[in-house]
């Protein structure tokens, strides 16, 4: 038994030299969302150690009290039916715990589901990102812009994106910025980050897509407001607009580099927010109404 | 040469065409070494057409081992490729393939069986029945289990494998987006060992329900028929579902229908929700008798009866009824809101309360025990450590909105192996151990076995536990490749030097029946462990009809009271004994399956047709068949019982 003690010891260790030299991107959080997850994580990660020392516990005490080479040779062990009460503690305590996990967990779900604490005054940015085979489209309506594989944002401001894809289920994940949600061709989803500092971070798409999945990441930079509205004047300035035949060869399987447009997709392209969940209200006309024109461009793909 | 074209490999490479040719030489080798032997006539008689519970398991426990080198060949390939950075090893599509199949295999053609091996040989055994309540329909659950095996594994030299994951979310898997016949082989081949799969469950259910022994009430079973039991209730629920979805799934793929596809009012939503409906169940499916397992071994070999029986049942009843209701948490990150999660992130979390008890009940099992550091008890030991760690990183991911960071990573990937390592491979090689003297006679090597334990938990640990941090740092299931930027390089290389330790681990199991086969002593008698349950009781090897004369129980350990308290367990004279006769119509039913599948994958409707109309024929035949079985006389077992060393 020593030696496997002494192995994982040395793994341990290995584990945290290997490690050690840089804090792990989720438990490193740049904004308020992910700031919640990695505490949550830490949090369970304490409570979870102290069951899994609790457990190593009694079981050495147990292999080392009653191994049969240490025990006379006539030694009987009694036939034990069970305990009422001893059964009792084994089931409260981790009532117990589950309990308190699933306080911590109910109240996550509601902080990371909503617009991040501490922005709750301020108008959300709204960005729509959608995926295609294998590259990530970012929309920004409000200020006319598309860029393909990159992202701007601005820091100290809750940031409400819009996801959705061109085939199959991806996933939006900016570990450091929060965790990540689908992006699916038939809804659309709702994310709610913010970034506390301007900063670079890595995205990501996380749901298996196919062939160019491992390459389907792109760059976020998050900068103080007053730069963001530069960026934008900027790229109206100097980027082309995107036409709808220029995105359709933008949509074809493959990888693309960072690309800048002037205007969006959705102008023409209109996002699949007939959804289950929508916040808006909108009427059953109306929905069926997107319903067809989703359809329609479908079509047009084939 | 358009037909043939279909057939072509769409992405091949050397590796394949070398694995085409060693299974051509295989085959032929088979062939030639099975005529050169003049073996065919026993081939036929005694396996392919036995109905016999004890030559069924041993097949299923045969297929489990081939199809654990063959997912373990795809685990090796993953973990050099993702070794070092930016590695060559593989592509992106032979990957993708390599996952894909290393998921189906692992679950579906390695787990299910060994597990179904488990529940064939000793269930009958441990409730002093003679066969199985349906033995026919037991052998035709294997062989529809091992042609749908066959079927998916050829799939990587004709049309080429699946390659949308081991869930195959569609719309990834359809035809859109999978246009190779890889998905095909996916729905059908599953389809026809699903179906295996669903007839053990009801045949297993009966048999527990109506064969057990005189005297055996249902709070009198063996905690191991106890988890079969319960096991093969979740599968008699589960499986429908998955059967419903892969049918929709196939007529997705040849017949145009708009089941999960993006337009037309399809949903693939819906096949994520259909496919957790089975998939989480299925994971109690596998893991139940596992427990069963562990619960067997720690008693024996602590010497002491199991610690809260009553409390050990409770805790299996109450996580098959939970199993049901979590199938969301897989996929949190769907945009079904807060509320909806927060509901599945309780009920998953709640389950961990009676896995808790059941933990809790094996430490007081070996308190006060007598505890001896056999082969099958270290892998029981070393499941408690190790299985907790993968208990408690579940509840970790239970919680919904953290799973928003764990989802999709190696965190995840570390987590279900972490469970089903330690949880499921390790009980069924304790199992192996345990079990494996009944059926062949010898024991296999203590030592080669405990350097087999301690290179599996070893590399166990040394591949998985890495994957929690890289998971943690970013790192993304199912990436192919990563830039050296990332700085997942040094543990992914840990990773692959845990999975070489593991390899060669199974690679002693090999050497160890062939060492233990070549020098174990063949006296051991029936009893080598001082084990406490019924299957224990009779001979070893076990006659063909199991009991000579039928045990009476009125405990849970009749054996051990017959042993220690004088409780009588064989009364009376001997009977006739009634038995089911041999069948070939399971086999040929289950090859023309193939058939049907195989055209069925590639479109061939003449063919599938002709296969369906044979099915339904096989179908027809055994209506109208009048089948007695047949009587083994007094003398005949007096004599047997003589031969195997005194009656039982």
């Amino acid at each position: 038994m020593k030696r496997k003690w002494s192995l994982l010891a040395s793994l341990t260790a290995l584990v945290v030299f290997l490690t050690g030299c840089e804090p792990l991107l989720v438990l490193d959080p740049k904004g308020p969302q992910a700031a919640r997850q990695a505490s949550d994580i830490m949090l369970s990660i304490y409570i979870m150690a102290g069951i899994v020392i609790v457990v190593m516990a009694i079981l050495v005490y147990v292999l080392w009290k009653y191994r049969a080479s240490k025990l006379p040779a006539d030694y009987e062990p009694p036939h034990v039916e069970g305990n009422i009460w001893v059964e009792a503690i084994c089931v409260g305590i981790p009532v117990i715990i589950v309990a308190v996990l699933s306080f911590v967990s109910v109240k996550s779900n509601y902080i990371v589901e909503s617009t991040p604490q501490g922005y709750e005054d301020q108008e959300p940015l709204v960005v729509y990102a959608s995926s295609s085979d294998w590259k990530w489209h970012f929309s920004y309506p409000e200020q006319g812009i598309e860029t393909v594989n990159y992202l701007y944002i601005p820091a100290d401001r809750p940031i409400e994106f819009k996801l959705y894809s061109f085939g199959s289920i991806t996933s939006f994940w900016i570990p450091q910025l929060g965790g990540q949600k689908y992006a699916m061709a038939d809804m659309v989803t709702t994310l709610h980050l913010a970034a506390d500092a301007p900063g670079e971070f890595v995205g990501r798409n996380a749901n298996f897509s196919g062939k160019g999945f491992a390459e389907n990441t792109f760059n976020v930079t998050a900068m103080t407001q007053a730069d963001f509205d530069e960026w934008v004047e900027e790229v109206h300035e100097t980027a082309d607009p995107i036409t709808e035949d220029e995105f359709e060869t933008l949509l074809e399987p493959g990888h693309l580099g960072q690309m800048t447009f002037t205007g969006t997709h959705l102008d023409f392209s209109p996002a699949p927010e007939h959804n289950h969940h929508s916040e808006e209200d909108s009427s059953e006309h109306d929905q069926h109404e997107t319903h067809e024109t989703h359809e329609e461009t479908d079509h047009a793909h084939h | 040469m358009e037909f043939f074209q279909r057939f072509a490999i769409p992405h091949p490479s050397p590796a394949i065409y070398a694995s085409m040719v060693a299974i051509a030489l295989v085959s032929i080798g088979i062939v030639v070494g099975l005529t050169y032997f003049k073996k065919w006539g026993y081939l036929w008689r005694e396996w392919l057409t036995t109905v016999d519970h004890k030559k069924i398991g041993i097949m299923y426990l045969l297929s489990a081992i081939l199809m654990l080198f063959r997912g373990g060949a795809d685990a090796i390939m993953m973990r050099a490729q993702l070794a070092t950075p930016e590695a060559k090893l593989l592509d992106a599509q032979h990957y993708n393939e390599i996952f894909t199949t290393h998921g189906v295999v692992m679950i579906i053609f390695m787990a299910m069986p060994f597990i179904f091996a488990f529940m064939n040989l000793i269930v009958p055994l441990q409730i002093g029945a003679r066969d199985v309540a349906f033995p026919r329909l037991n052998a035709l659950s294997f062989w529809l289990f091992f042609f749908g095996a066959m079927l998916f594994n050829i799939s990587f030299v004709v049309g080429g494998s699946p390659d949308a994951g081991w869930t195959s979310y569609f719309p990834l898997a359809g035809n859109d987006f999978s246009t190779s016949v890889g998905t095909n082989y996916y729905m059908i081949a599953i389809q026809i060992s699903g179906i295996g799969s669903l007839m053990t469950g009801i045949n297993m259910i009966t048999t527990i329900l109506k064969m057990r022994a005189p005297g055996m009430k249902l709070m009198q079973m063996p905690m191991f028929t106890w988890s079969a039991f319960i096991a093969n209730v979740i599968i008699v629920f589960a499986f429908p579902v998955l059967t419903v979805a892969l049918i929709m799934g196939t007529t997705d793929r040849l017949f145009g229908t708009n089941f999960f596809t993006t337009g037309n009012g399809g949903m693939d939503m819906l096949w994520a929700n259909f496919f957790w409906v089975w998939g989480h169940p299925e994971v109690y499916i596998l893991i139940l008798p596992a427990f069963g397992l562990y619960s067997e071994i720690i008693s024996t070999f602590s010497s002491r009866n199991l610690y809260g029986y009553k409390s050990m049942v409770a805790s299996m009843v109450i996580i098959s009824l939970l199993s049901f209701l979590v199938w969301t948490h897989h996929f949190f990150t769907m945009g079904q809101g807060a509320l909806t999660n927060s509901i599945f992130s309780i009920t998953t979390m709640a389950i961990s309360v009676p896995t808790g008890v059941k933990i809790f009940n094996w430490l007081f099992t070996m308190w006060k025990g007598k505890i001896r550091f056999t082969v099958p008890m270290l892998y029981s030991i070393g499941f408690i450590p190790l299985f907790v760690i993968g208990g408690v990183t579940g509840v970790m991911l239970a919680m919904s909105a953290a799973d928003y960071q764990y989802h999709n990573t190696m965190f995840l990937v570390a987590h279900f192996h972490n469970a089903i390592i330690p949880g499921v491979v390790f009980a069924m090689l304790a199992g192996l151990t345990y079990y494996w003297p009944k059926f062949f006679g010898f024991m296999l090597n203590e030592k080669i076995g405990k350097s087999t334990f301690w290179l599996l938990s070893i590399g166990f640990v040394l591949a998985f536990f890495p994957m929690y941090i890289t998971g943690l740092d970013g790192q993304a299931r199912r990436m192919y490749t990563y830039s050296e930027a990332t700085g997942f390089g040094p543990l992914n290389m840990v990773s692959f030097f845990g999975a070489g330790l593991m390899a060669l681990g199974f690679v002693t199991i090999v050497w160890n029946i062939y060492y233990s086969f070549k020098n174990s002593p063949r006296d051991i008698g029936s009893d080598p462990w001082d084990a406490r349950s019924l299957e224990w009781a009779t001979h070893t090897p076990v006659p063909v009809y199991n009991f000579a004369r039928m045990p009476q129980v009125n405990s849970s350990e009749a054996f051990w009271d017959s042993k220690k308290k004088g409780h009588q367990l064989f009364k009376g004279e001997y009977q006739e004994i009634h038995m089911p006769n041999n069948s070939g119509v399971p086999f040929v039913m289950s090859a023309i399956f193939f058939v049907a599948g195989f055209s069925f994958v590639f479109a061939l409707w003449v063919p599938a047709v002709i296969a369906l109309i044979g099915i339904f024929i096989c179908m027809g035949l055994r209506s109208f068949e009048l089948d007695h079985g047949y009587h083994i006389h007094v003398e005949e077992i007096e004599e047997t019982e003589k031969k195997l060393g005194g009656a039982k």
